[in-house]
């Protein structure tokens, strides 16, 4: 049995039944770390040592008869989520050698839930991107294809689930940045309501937009990681204090009656005819398992990409002020304070720079009304078209991305389009809904593609459980990337 | 919020129910986040008043512009080699501004208003108060305009004023020296101003040469905060009676002297000392009027002698008012009454506990006294003919000594009954 290639939900059973501990898998993961990350590149720090502890602990444990949630279950963490003593760099070199005196609440409930800490994920500084190319130290690979990228900026949590180098990983997702890179690298990623998991030690990027998000190789996987670190915080004033569902008794898979809204607008020129295909196909499944298929306009969306290069630069802009070398990370001295914080703030990379004056430009006196009011405006525009639509359908369709994984240096002298990257998924952070990304299969160069589903605010089970019925039937998450590709 | 709150509705604001945070931007030193959360289009309360006595007895009005809600910043100290410390002890604690129009037209109202300002915050439980602290700032804005204009000149702002007294006087130092500035033809620049205290006069601390854009912007990490009726009403209940209204009700309840009902209201917790005596007061046969006398000439002077608060003395309402019931029903007569108190204040005995043990009663008894009036007649046969012959000041020493006879227990006026009966027989 290769250990590495159970799912979170088979390790958790065998985990308790005690026909595997937890040593062994974090081990096994570690192990295999070692051989393949060199190649991929997904993790920026290891904690191996820290891992291993836990992971002791946890056998003791479940020993014991304890059967917390993750107990056991070896899992990764974006970097730009703040782990006690364990250093954490949003993928800047302006957070070079920083280490949080305090956990993110995300890492205390995964702690809590008993869970083993292989390591920091690689991501686009301050997770302004959508390839992991932003990242100030690395560029990960995709696991399917090494010339390629995992999609961004969550793109080390994705790549080190898709390869096997952790059973579920954490990301952030302010625009797309766990459902692109899990539709990029074939696995399940989910991003909940906006206020549903805390932000508390979450490095800010744009603070209305920024949501804490999982990725697993299965659906099933996906959602224990979610069920574990949703909440109520009140430490973060946006976290929703209301009841966390059972997700994981959700995923029943009947999706009989489930109104599928299919809008017109998501299916544009540009998009990748092998997509279209795929999520076309993927369409017509849940038709076959008993869904409605319902076809809605969603009439704002080609506002969104500048309503959002608007409102998440704006917000970061802000977000982004406090590194200055006076409190986290490196300083470099200059001849006056001014000076240094100048030459200190010279350590962000190009894509966070323009981003910071984007937003300043966007917030300045007598641009403010022009840019930043009325990117509000049509926000809420926006927020209305999702509204109407979930009036007549439970769950929204579309693709995820309207590409494939791209290669390695192909978009980066191109902004624009990399922002394009976003096109499908931003419209669900702008209008507080939540959504998630499923394989739906492969393009004719054997990479994967995803499904999205979107659903109402805090409507997370329903989508899961579409997803999950979805892929059920489909079974695209029982083909895993080939290790010798790397 | 709820604090805020207090203070707005005290201030007499028109309340906004919906609240929106907004992000100040701006690169300073004492931001350690780069930007300050703050309350910008939509401040908590608007257009209120609050009424000032001055000094010259009049009661002026001081309209209240805006209060709102932001984050303190950290505090800045700037050293004599050039260099400065910050100290971010402070930083991100809520902070409540308060603004006036521009009414205030010297130091000693500046003073009058602050101390107002101070009383009001004091009572309602939101602030100590203490400006050396600093966790009561005011900072004026001072501008001249010749007589009869309706423009306001240009403004200087005062910062790091650590007492009433150095508000008042840098107050008047500014418009003494923008007025020096304007007749001699100069022109007064925007400014922030420090205060010397060693010259006694201020100083340039820091020149806005420009407008800054603090590019402000709905706070994205504060959701819009809506106060419902039902909360600012119920905060509204909650308020405690506010010193003007204190005032005016022992004035006209109590037929106090406004000195006296100022005197008693300064406090909030002296006030409720007082009031929970009066409500005790016609059960033991006083008056509002005589407790109110009680603890302004003798209460008080006890309290300051021993430096000690109304809240950390042993003497409770009750016990003032069952030692005023003593006078009153003249088992005591008021000196006594004066040395009773002093063992309460020391102790925390009961007054009929420390009559009764010390022997302290007034004797009212007509036999005892006479017998005691004979007996000092007879002992002083040389004052008692001096007297006869017209020296009356003889009077009051055969006073003394019956009290001295009596340890000062008999009842006076008993005493001045019976020995003039006894003298004129």
């Amino acid at each position: 049995m290769d250990i590495s290639k159970l799912s979170l939900v088979e390790l958790r059973a065998m985990l308790r039944r005690g026909e595997i501990s937890s040593v062994a898998a974090t081990e096994a993961m570690l192990d295999r770390i070692v051989d393949v990350d060199n190649d991929l590149q997904s993790y920026l720090t290891l904690t191996d040592e820290l891992a291993l502890e836990q992971a002791q602990a946890a056998d003791t444990r479940l020993a014991n008869g304890d059967s917390t949630p993750l107990l056991g279950v070896p899992v990764a963490v974006k970097d730009i989520i703040c782990t006690e003593g364990v250093p954490t760099t949003a993928g800047s070199k302006i957070l070079e050698g920083f280490v949080p005196p305090y956990d993110a609440f995300v890492v205390q409930k995964l702690k809590a839930a008993g869970a083993v800490i292989l390591g920091k994920t690689n991501t686009d500084e301050f997770a302004m991107g959508s390839s992991t190319e932003n990242s100030a130290y690395v560029t990960t690979r995709n696991p399917w294809d090494h010339e390629r990228v995992p999609g961004g900026s969550s793109g080390g949590s994705a790549a080190a689930v898709a390869a096997g180098l952790a059973y579920a990983a954490l990301g952030t997702d302010t625009g797309g940045s766990v459902r692109q890179p899990a539709s990029f690298c074939g696995i399940a990623g989910l991003r909940p309501t906006y206020g549903r998991i805390s932000r508390w030690g979450v490095i800010a990027f744009a603070s209305t937009l920024d949501q804490v998000g999982t990725f697993g190789r299965t659906v099933a996987d996906t959602t224990a990681l979610f069920q574990a670190i949703a909440g109520h915080d009140p430490n973060d004033s946006t976290s929703l204090n209301v009841p966390v569902p059972n997700f994981e008794a959700a995923l029943t898979g009947d999706i009989k009656g489930l109104r599928v809204g299919v809008p017109k607008e998501y299916f544009i020129e540009g998009i990748d005819a092998e997509v279209e295909t795929a999520v076309r196909r993927a369409i017509a499944k849940l038709e076959e398992l008993g869904a409605e298929i319902v076809e809605i306009s969603l009439p704002h969306t080609s506002y969104a990409l500048p309503v959002y290069y608007l409102i998440a630069p704006a917000e970061a802009s802000a977000n982004l002020a406090r590194y200055d070398g006076i409190r986290f990370g490196p300083r470099v001295t200059g001849s006056d304070m001014i000076d240094s914080v100048k030459k200190t703030r010279a350590l962000f990379g190009p894509e966070v720079k323009r981003r910071i004056m984007l937003g300043t430009y966007a917030l300045s006196a007598g641009y403010y009304d022009e840019y930043y009011g009325r990117a509000l405006k049509v926000r809420t525009l926006l927020k209305q078209d999702f509204l109407n639509a979930f009036e007549k359908v439970d769950v929204i369709a579309t693709p995820t991305s309207p590409t494939t994984a791209f290669k390695i240096g192909e978009n980066v002298d191109d902004p624009l389009a990399m922002y394009l990257q976003d096109i499908f998924t931003l419209s669900v952070n702008l209008s507080a809904s939540c959504g998630l990304s499923v394989p739906c299969g492969f393009d004719s160069k054997g990479l994967p593609i995803g499904l999205q589903l979107i659903g109402n605010a805090l409507q997370e089970a329903t989508i899961l459980n579409a997803a999950y019925a979805y892929e059920q039937f489909a079974s695209w998450h029982k083909q895993l990337p080939v290790h010798g590709k790397l | 919020m709820e604090y805020a709150l207090r203070v707005a509705l005290a201030l007499n604001c028109t309340i906004n129910h919906h609240n929106i945070f907004a992000r100040k931007n701006y690169f300073y030193p004492d931001l350690p986040k780069g930007y300050q959360i703050s309350q910008y289009e939509l401040p908590l309360g608007v257009n209120g008043w609050l009424d000032v006595e001055l000094e010259s007895g009049e009661t002026k009005r001081i309209g209240i512009r805006r209060v709102h809600m932001e984050e303190d910043t950290g505090k800045l100290t700037h050293q004599d080699d050039g260099t400065s410390l910050v100290d971010y002890n402070r930083a991100g604690v809520p902070l409540l501004e308060i603004v006036t129009e521009p009414d205030i037209r010297s130091g000693e109202e500046a003073r009058a208003y602050a101390m107002k300002v101070r009383q009001i915050l004091r009572y309602l439980g939101v602030n100590s108060g203490d400006m050396e602290k600093g966790v009561l700032r005011v900072e004026p804005n001072i501008s001249i305009r010749p007589v009869g204009t309706a423009k306001f000149g240009t403004r200087t702002e005062l910062k790091n004023l650590n007492s009433f007294r150095v508000l008042a006087d840098g107050t008047a130092f500014e418009i003494a020296r923008q007025t020096a500035v304007l007749q001699s033809g100069g022109t007064v620049i925007q400014e922030t101003r420090g205060w010397h205290e060693g010259r006694r006069e201020t100083f340039s601390q820091r020149t806005k040469e420009e407008a800054e854009d603090y590019r402000y912007f709905p706070e994205p990490d504060l959701p819009p905060l809506h106060l419902d009726d039902a909360f600012v009403e119920q905060v509204r209940a909650s308020l405690p009676e506010l010193p003007d209204t204190k005032i005016a009700r022992y004035m006209a309840e109590y037929e106090l002297s406004e000195y006296d009902a100022r005197v008693l209201a300064e406090e909030r917790l002296v006030g409720e000392w007082f009031d929970t005596a009066v409500s005790k007061a016609n059960a033991a046969g006083t008056t509002p009027k005589s407790v109110a006398n009680w603890m302004i000439n003798e209460l008080f002077r006890l309290m300051n002698e021993a430096k000690l608060n109304i809240d950390a003395i042993q003497v409770t309402p009750t016990a003032l008012v069952e030692l005023i019931g003593l006078v009153e029903k003249q088992t005591i007569n008021n000196n006594t009454a004066k040395e009773v108190l002093a063992e309460m204040f020391a102790t925390g005995t009961a007054p009929a506990q420390i009559v009764e043990s010390k022997g302290l009663a007034q004797i009212s008894d007509n036999t005892a006294i006479q017998a005691i009036i004979d007996q000092v007649l007879a002992d002083n046969p040389e004052q008692v003919s001096r007297y006869l012959e017209g020296q009356d000041k003889l009077r009051g020493f055969f006073v003394g000594q019956v009290m001295r006879q009596t340890k000062g227990k008999a009842n006076p006026a008993l005493v001045n009954q019976l020995l003039d009966a006894a003298l004129n027989a």
